[in-house]
């Protein structure tokens, strides 16, 4: 019994990343950041809005989908109630808090629920491409035409009904193709979320040019605290407050800025029982005068701008 | 496939030999970090797929990277401020990777033990041949970037074979920490004779298997850790026991999970008599003092002598 010799052979063993993605970078080695008005931390909040077929045909089936046989009531309808119900429960609390949210929306929803998508559109909140729907993994295997095709149909109906122009993306269960990141900037995406390896936006490398990657946390995350590790909800918003006041000590130190960023669902927070503990975290986050509240456009702009001067 | 490992007998926790910690401790404490790298190509193992999704493995490899990139530092300066040295379970790759990292620890005296290679190439289907020339060359590789052959030995990613204690043991490991079968350093019987042993690790008290295994919630994470550490620290009075805690940078220092750990550290360290060391520094503490001991009393207490 042996194992093949390329079990033993590391071809990728060099100094840096084994991929050519981006580079190694320690995040305590970058330069100093420092966020718009002086505040030490910027706070992203997302909302995912997303559509869950209750006939899913993916071979890869992303965290909500569908899990019971045909017709699987369930899960479809509680999913839906977060679209229904959930948002606008959460969008009265981020208001009551005076607290801004971007909304990754699946394009099928944006087409099916257009009352909710112009309700977003007159909030003036920023919108990020989230794919046609969640039975539209972008993971490895899949055509790169149709994948072509999925990236530009998702983005075409989203960008045309919001009348924005989207600049983000975040790829539905943050999986990516190995064709995803030249997709996503031929098609004049500035920066996806996808890849959780940092706390700061980061040059990412594709064969069209560069885009950024701008972190958006999944180990913090309502769903992945609350659905998969079936922790109290009273638990997640300690646990979110923690991040926050450690990110914050951080931040005020000498090389600055960091950002929390706070990934959420309707159809998980949006719950009559669980939108309390929502509110207590955004409560926090409202409470404090070191905080810049931004859309995940502008943390890169900020960002961006700060990177162009520190290299020149 | 055998039936049990055959490493060791059974040893009742019980009227052991007292086990004497330097300066009278009770507790010899230590802190396992796992600096590790994992690819995001690797060759399949036909036993253990590396990645639930696949090609490129966004979610998987990505908070691990996270732990390089992010966390490391964060746990490092943790470490720093309440006086403990790690003891670093290292994917060898790493030294030619990101040898800042390897610097760093090398530069606070902090102890580097095997995990192999890469966290993504696993024992299993290994001839005995290809096993050993893979632990050799984590040896080599850990000598070269540290100056000093490493004493300890965690299988990559816990995947083993029949032999990989015998292999260590032979390459001139002292301890394995791959055995989570006592509290207490335990002789371990290896083909070769060496005079060998188990420190306790600890598989519960590990926060990938609390976080991602057992789901649970940090601040309960931090009490479990207090309230072990309270349980050997009673039982230390009577005869030494070892507490680690393995920690991994791409779970511990997330942001929503660093204070717990702080908490029970700084809880630990506040403590005296507790030894806070090494894994290497427990195993030549038990084999220079008790080993020969333990020996005979575990030979009497399974009816010889």
């Amino acid at each position: 019994m042996a194992l093949a010799q390329a079990h033993l052979d590391y071809p990728h063993r060099r100094y840096g990343m084994d991929h050519d993605r981006y580079g190694w970078s320690m995040l305590t080695d970058r330069p100093p950041v420092r966020w718009p008005g002086a505040k030490p931390l910027a706070v992203w909040i997302n909302v995912s809005l997303q559509h869950f077929p209750m006939n899913p045909s993916a071979s890869l089936k992303l965290a909500g989908s569908m899990t019971m046989p045909y017709q699987d009531l369930r899960h479809f309808t509680l999913r839906d109630y977060g679209n229904r119900a959930g948002i606008y429960r959460m969008l009265r609390a981020l208001d009551l808090h005076g607290l801004k949210a971007s909304f990754a929306v699946n394009a099928e929803l944006a087409q099916r629920y257009p009352s909710l998508l112009a309700t977003l559109v007159a909030r003036g909140d920023e919108l990020l491409g989230h794919s046609w729907s969640m039975d539209t993994p972008h993971a490895g295997g899949l055509d790169p035409e149709a994948e072509a095709a999925l990236v530009q149909r998702s983005l075409a109906c989203l960008r045309e009904r919001s009348g924005q122009l989207i600049r983000g993306w975040l790829s539905p269960g943050k999986l990516q193709s190995p064709h995803t990141p030249e997709l996503l900037k031929a098609a004049g995406i500035d920066y996806f979320c996808d890849w959780v390896n940092d706390e700061l936006p980061y040059r990412f490398h594709t064969a069209n040019g560069d885009l950024w990657n701008l972190p958006l946390a999944t180990e913090i995350e309502d769903r992945f605290v609350v659905m998969d590790n079936l922790h109290a909800e009273a638990s997640w918003a300690e646990q979110v407050i923690d991040a926050f006041e450690m990110l914050l000590a951080e931040a005020r130190q000498e090389q600055g800025g960091r950002l929390l960023s706070l990934s959420l669902h309707p159809w998980v927070m949006g719950q009559p029982h669980r939108i309390k503990h929502l509110e207590t975290v955004l409560a926090h986050i409202a409470a404090s005068s070191e905080v810049w509240q931004a859309a995940p456009g502008q943390i890169i702009d900020a960002f961006a701008s700060q990177q162009a001067q520190a290299s020149t | 496939m055998k039936a049990d490992t055959g490493h060791y007998d059974y040893w009742p926790y019980l009227d052991r030999p007292k086990i004497r910690w330097p300066n009278g401790a009770r507790v010899a404490f230590w802190v396992a970090p796992n600096i590790e790298f994992y690819e995001l190509a690797p060759p399949v193992n036909p036993a253990r797929a590396a990645w639930p999704h696949p090609y490129p493995a966004v979610p998987g490899y990505s908070i691990r990277d996270y732990g390089n990139r992010v966390g490391h530092m964060r746990q490092m300066q943790l470490l720093d401020k309440y006086g403990v040295r790690g003891s670093i379970s290292l994917s060898t790759a790493l030294c030619t990777h990101h040898p800042e990292i390897i610097e760093m620890c090398r530069e606070r005296d902090w102890e580097f033990f095997s995990h192999g290679i890469y966290n993504t190439r696993y024992t299993y289907g290994m001839s005995e041949t290809q096993e050993r020339a893979m632990i050799l060359e984590s040896i080599e590789t850990i000598a070269e970037h540290t100056g000093r052959a490493p004493a300890g030995y965690l299988a990559p990613a816990l995947s083993h074979s029949d032999h990989t204690l015998d292999l260590f043991a032979e390459l001139g490991g002292i301890y394995s920490c791959d055995l989570f079968h006592d509290d207490q350093p335990t002789p371990l019987r290896v083909r070769g004779g060496q005079r060998f042993v188990s420190v306790p690790y600890s598989l519960e008290l590990n926060d990938t298997i609390a976080y991602v295994v057992n789901k649970i919630e940090p601040r309960r994470y931090g009490q479990m850790i207090k309230d072990s550490f309270d349980r050997l620290y009673a039982e230390g009075a009577e005869s030494g026991t070892v507490m680690c805690i393995p920690t991994h940078n791409y779970q511990v220092s997330c942001p929503h999970r660093i204070k717990a750990f702080e908490d029970a550290l700084a809880y630990i360290t506040g403590h005296s008599d507790v030894w806070v060391t090494t894994g290497r520094e427990i195993a030549e503490h038990f084999i220079a003092h008790h080993h020969d001991e333990a020996l005979a009393d575990i030979a009497k207490k399974n009816g010889g002598l």
